[in-house]
């Protein structure tokens, strides 16, 4: 574990996203409530659209460019063939911290 | 051998050291108790029942003179401790030295002030303790204002008690929902409601700049320089462990006095407990860890072995008629899943959370009476999975019951308007049914509910199939998604009825399934809101499309296209140069004439948008809207300027129309023409509404197409004047987003409802003077420009939050 602050909660909009830049390509991060963060790739793995850009909805974000839905505790795409990776995130005060580790190992892998 | 101890505090937490101490073994110390205030040991939890006037401080006392007495223990209350000597093992009391042996340091907490001008004004008063109460309860009178600044448990409380004496009570909240650390946005909204029922101004959102007063607290200015009138102000925002005793001593202090968990500070001599005390990163409020750790402290004290561990703790709130309930963790972590169960009718809200197939935290409003089950399942980390389908009805529930589909239109009351064409409310269908009208046509015959535009059509029939039970079959209605079983239609209608003014609210009241809707019906929840509600309801980025949120259209490589106003489809030299300049600073890849008569620059970085817009605004260039359900372009021709064949100033009216227009949100975009004669070289039949312009003057047309359906417009009514022409537009415009559903685009609404009745309401010179005025009023808050409001105040978001590239490359 590498835990990198990446910044304050409320930079990122209550159901709303914002996207980090990382070695791996964009991650998005997800503000699905007032304390709850999820990390997960940026990318939709049907057309490439940016899932930070998405309406997010309880847990999950749909793509805007054709809806498909992923359960961002999972990454699985709701009745669709696809997946996307997802990372390790945790809020410290107001802080949002994410693992560079799992960054860096994932792009190993 | 009996050894001196020396607690610093009488609290709740020490009250319970003292009690186990003497039940165990009562020679083993010889006890002295200090206190600050000027009195022992009393039910702190029990303030707010005193402050209402349901109880009175001797009702809480819990150890009076005669009891410390019999117990030997040595009472100087009313005396403040100035120091401790660890060294020496002595406490410096304002009244002389008391050596110990053992140490306990009950300090408690001390309520946060927040550092505003005016914090120390008398009528600032804290609530911590009975002094404060009393100061409250002094302070109230029948018809006085007070303003509680924090929304949190005990701001709350407080203010109930305050109103409860006969006060104008107002709650200053910082955060989003009232107790936002003990409930999430559904169950604080149902909070605010019922507490707005009792009187209670909650002002949430909002930041304290000061309290102003000459010689005592008159006001509290809020940020935005809004002053709430206050006779008493409380403050209420929060409380912080109270230290300086330990610091000056010498103790290991971070937020609290660190302890281990025999609750042993850094001295091995000295112990504290309660709120003051810090272990493992936690500090602690609330009385039920307290407890557990008086006891463990207790214990060690008799060189008993025991060891406090963290608990989850439930909270409820002590105002009457508020039935709250939460415990655990309802928020953060991953591989969680939410149940979600609402009813209306009864305005009950339940939230389970669960993780690998434990209950892990629980919000309750409404009926909490399972509230133990569910905090018992939560301690126990009991496996779930067998009863998980029917886990949130309850450990009375094994079969049977679920949510009711009908429980919305149930739980209207007989006054809820259900026609608002007729003006149609519930009591009068429910009487039609009683006297004999059991299906739909016999409703519109003697009632006319729904015999005008039908879109409350599914309402009138859940209200006979509510009244007639069985007897009545429901036509099958497509719900707007699977978060709810109400049509768009039924949604629009009961959000005006029952003046539902946030999306909570909706949620709530209609029965919603998920926690805050989806991409389907959110969007149009938002829209129905501010639609109806302009100055309530706050627009919602974060409910619509990316295109909206951003204001500019998303391509299929998610880079952006930008689309300035071109009002009527007139431009000029200097706009044409600053969007050239714009084209080459960003490296714009496409730039395209559109059909609406405007310039789209495709293929621009989403990170650049700010930028590009500033340039933009700078030549007065303002946002398109090309992206919006709202108004698109008014296309023009050149009309009577310069056109040998023009009647009317096409141009013009196409001018001041889209300067009325611009920037309101619609339920689909709206494109308008305004063709100069009838040769129409503006194609305005088969836009959205579409103006021709003759000798006699404009005939208005509305309701055409040209794309995925292909439809001549229909007349809506000729007229003679240009601003009688702008007049019917706006009324048009402005019926359209009072009754459409979401995404319908205006034919198919006419279609629905009728041209007949659209025309009848904009040729009632009344409703179409309403229908101004209530476009009018929505525009104040929405005729701007986007670009330039998000260039100021938002253009950090358009950028990534951060770059990990070079350490996740390490």
């Amino acid at each position: 574990m590498n835990w990198i602050d990446i910044g304050h909660i409320d930079d990122i909009p209550l159901r709303g996203a914002r996207k980090i830049k990382t070695a791996l390509g964009c991650v998005a991060l997800f503000r699905t409530s007032e304390t709850e963060v999820f990390a997960a790739s940026d990318t939709c793995p049907h057309k490439g659209g940016p899932l930070s850009e998405g309406i997010i909805h309880g847990q999950s974000i749909t793509c805007p460019l054709h809806n498909w839905v992923f359960d961002l505790n999972t990454g699985q795409a709701n009745g669709e063939d696809g997946q996307i990776a997802t990372y390790p995130v945790r809020i410290e005060g107001d802080r949002i911290l994410i693992d560079g580790a799992k960054l860096v190992a994932q792009s190993a892998a | 051998m009996t050894q001196k101890l020396v607690i610093i505090g009488a609290g709740m937490a020490s009250g319970r050291v003292i009690e186990t101490l003497v039940e165990t073994d009562s020679d083993a110390y010889d006890i002295t108790l200090f206190n600050a205030e000027p009195r022992g040991n009393y039910n702190r939890i029990m303030l707010s029942p005193v402050l209402c006037g349901e109880k009175t401080y001797e009702d809480i006392v819990t150890h009076d003179d005669d009891w410390y007495a019999q117990h030997g223990v040595t009472c100087r209350f009313g005396e403040h401790v100035v120091a401790i000597d660890p060294e020496l093992k002595v406490v410096e009391g304002q009244n002389g030295h008391v050596p110990y042996d053992k140490l306990v340091i009950a300090t408690g907490s001390a309520p946060f002030i927040i550092p505003v001008p005016g914090k120390d004004l008398p009528g600032v008063i804290t609530y911590r303790d009975l002094d404060d109460t009393n100061a409250m309860i002094d302070a109230a009178g029948e018809g006085k204002r007070a303003v509680v600044i924090g929304g949190g448990l005990l701001g709350l409380e407080a203010a109930a008690g305050l109103a409860e004496r006969g006060m104008d009570v107002t709650v200053v909240h910082l955060m989003g929902h009232l107790m936002e650390r003990q409930l999430d946005e559904a169950a604080g909204y149902l909070l605010r409601r019922d507490l707005e029922k009792r009187g209670i101004t909650i002002r949430t959102q909002a930041s304290t700049k000061a309290i102003i007063g000459d010689g005592r607290a008159e006001a509290v200015l809020l940020e935005g320089d809004e002053t709430l009138p206050a006779d008493l102000v409380v403050m209420a925002v929060g409380i912080r462990p109270e230290t300086r005793l330990a610091t000056d001593a010498g103790l290991d202090v971070a937020r609290g006095i660190e302890v281990n968990a025999q609750m042993q500070t850094s001295d091995p001599d000295v112990f504290a407990v309660g709120e003051c005390v810090e272990f493992d990163g936690n500090l602690f409020g609330l009385v039920a860890p307290l407890y557990d750790q008086a006891k463990v402290l207790a214990h060690a004290l008799l060189d008993q072995a025991d060891a406090f561990v963290v608990k989850d703790v439930a909270t409820k709130l002590k105002v009457t008629g508020c039935d709250l309930f939460s415990a655990g963790d309802f928020a953060e972590g991953e591989g969680r899943e939410d149940i979600v169960l609402r009813d209306p009718s009864k305005g009950i809200y339940k939230r389970l959370v669960i993780e690998e197939d434990r209950l892990v935290g629980a919000v309750m409003y409404g009926d909490t009476a399972d509230g133990n089950w569910f905090f018992q399942l939560i301690k126990d980390g009991t496996e779930i999975d067998e009863m998980r389908d029917t886990l949130i009805f309850g450990p009375a529930y094994q079969g049977g019951d679920t949510s009711d589909p009908l429980s919305a239109v149930a739980a209207l009351p007989p006054e809820a308007e259900i026609c608002g064409c007729n003006g149609i409310c519930k009591g009068t269908i429910t009487d039609a049914i009683a006297n004999g009208a059991t299906d739909l046509a016999a409703i519109k015959a003697t009632t006319k509910a729904s015999a005008s535009c039908g879109t409350c059509t599914g309402l009138v029939e859940q209200v006979l199939q509510v009244t007639l039970g069985d007897a009545f079959e429901l036509p099958t209605a497509q719900p707007i998604c699977t978060c709810c079983d109400l049509t768009h239609e039924d949604v629009r209608r009961l959000i005006k009825s029952q003046e539902l003014k946030s999306q909570d609210a909706v949620w709530q009241e209609l029965g919603w399934k998920t926690r805050n809707g989806c991409h389907v019906c959110r969007p149009a929840v938002n829209f129905y809101l501010l639609a109806d509600w302009p100055l309530e309801y706050q627009d919602d980025p974060q409910s619509r499309f990316v295109n909206e949120r951003k204001h500019a259209n998303i391509q299929k490589d998610g880079t952006f296209s930008v689309v300035p106003r071109m009002w009527g489809g007139i431009t000029n030299p200097s706009e044409l140069r600053a969007i050239a300049d714009a084209a080459d600073k960003y490296n714009v890849p496409t730039v395209k004439v559109t059909g609406g008569q405007r310039i789209d620059l495709l293929g621009v970085r989403g990170e650049d948008l700010p930028a590009i817009w500033a340039d933009l605004n700078k030549a007065g260039l303002v946002s398109g809207h090309a992206y919006s359900k709202g108004l698109r372009t008014v296309k023009t021709c050149v009309g009577t300027d310069h056109c040998r064949f023009g009647t009317q100033d096409s141009t013009g009216l196409g001018i001041k129309l889209e300067q009325a227009l611009w920037g309101s949100w619609t339920p689909h975009k709206v494109k308008l023409g305004v063709s100069g004669c009838p040769r129409n070289c503006a194609e305005a039949t088969c836009k959205d509404i579409g103006i021709i312009c003759v000798d006699s003057g404009y005939q208005v047309s509305v309701a055409g197409a040209a794309g995925m359906d292909v439809k001549e417009t229909e007349r809506l009514c000729d007229v003679t004047s240009e601003q009688e022409a702008i007049d019917v537009t706006i009324a048009f415009v402005q019926l359209y987003r009072e009754n459409a559903k979401y995404l319908d685009r205006a034919y198919k609404w006419v279609a629905k409802v009728g041209l007949d009745w659209v025309q009848e309401r904009i040729a009632d010179l009344d409703e179409r003077a309403r229908l101004i005025q209530a476009f009018e009023l929505s525009q104040s808050i929405y005729r701007k420009d986007p670009w330039a409001e998000h260039v100021q105040t938002k253009a950090a978001q358009y950028q990534p939050m951060a770059n990990l590239t070079l350490e996740a490359a390490e």
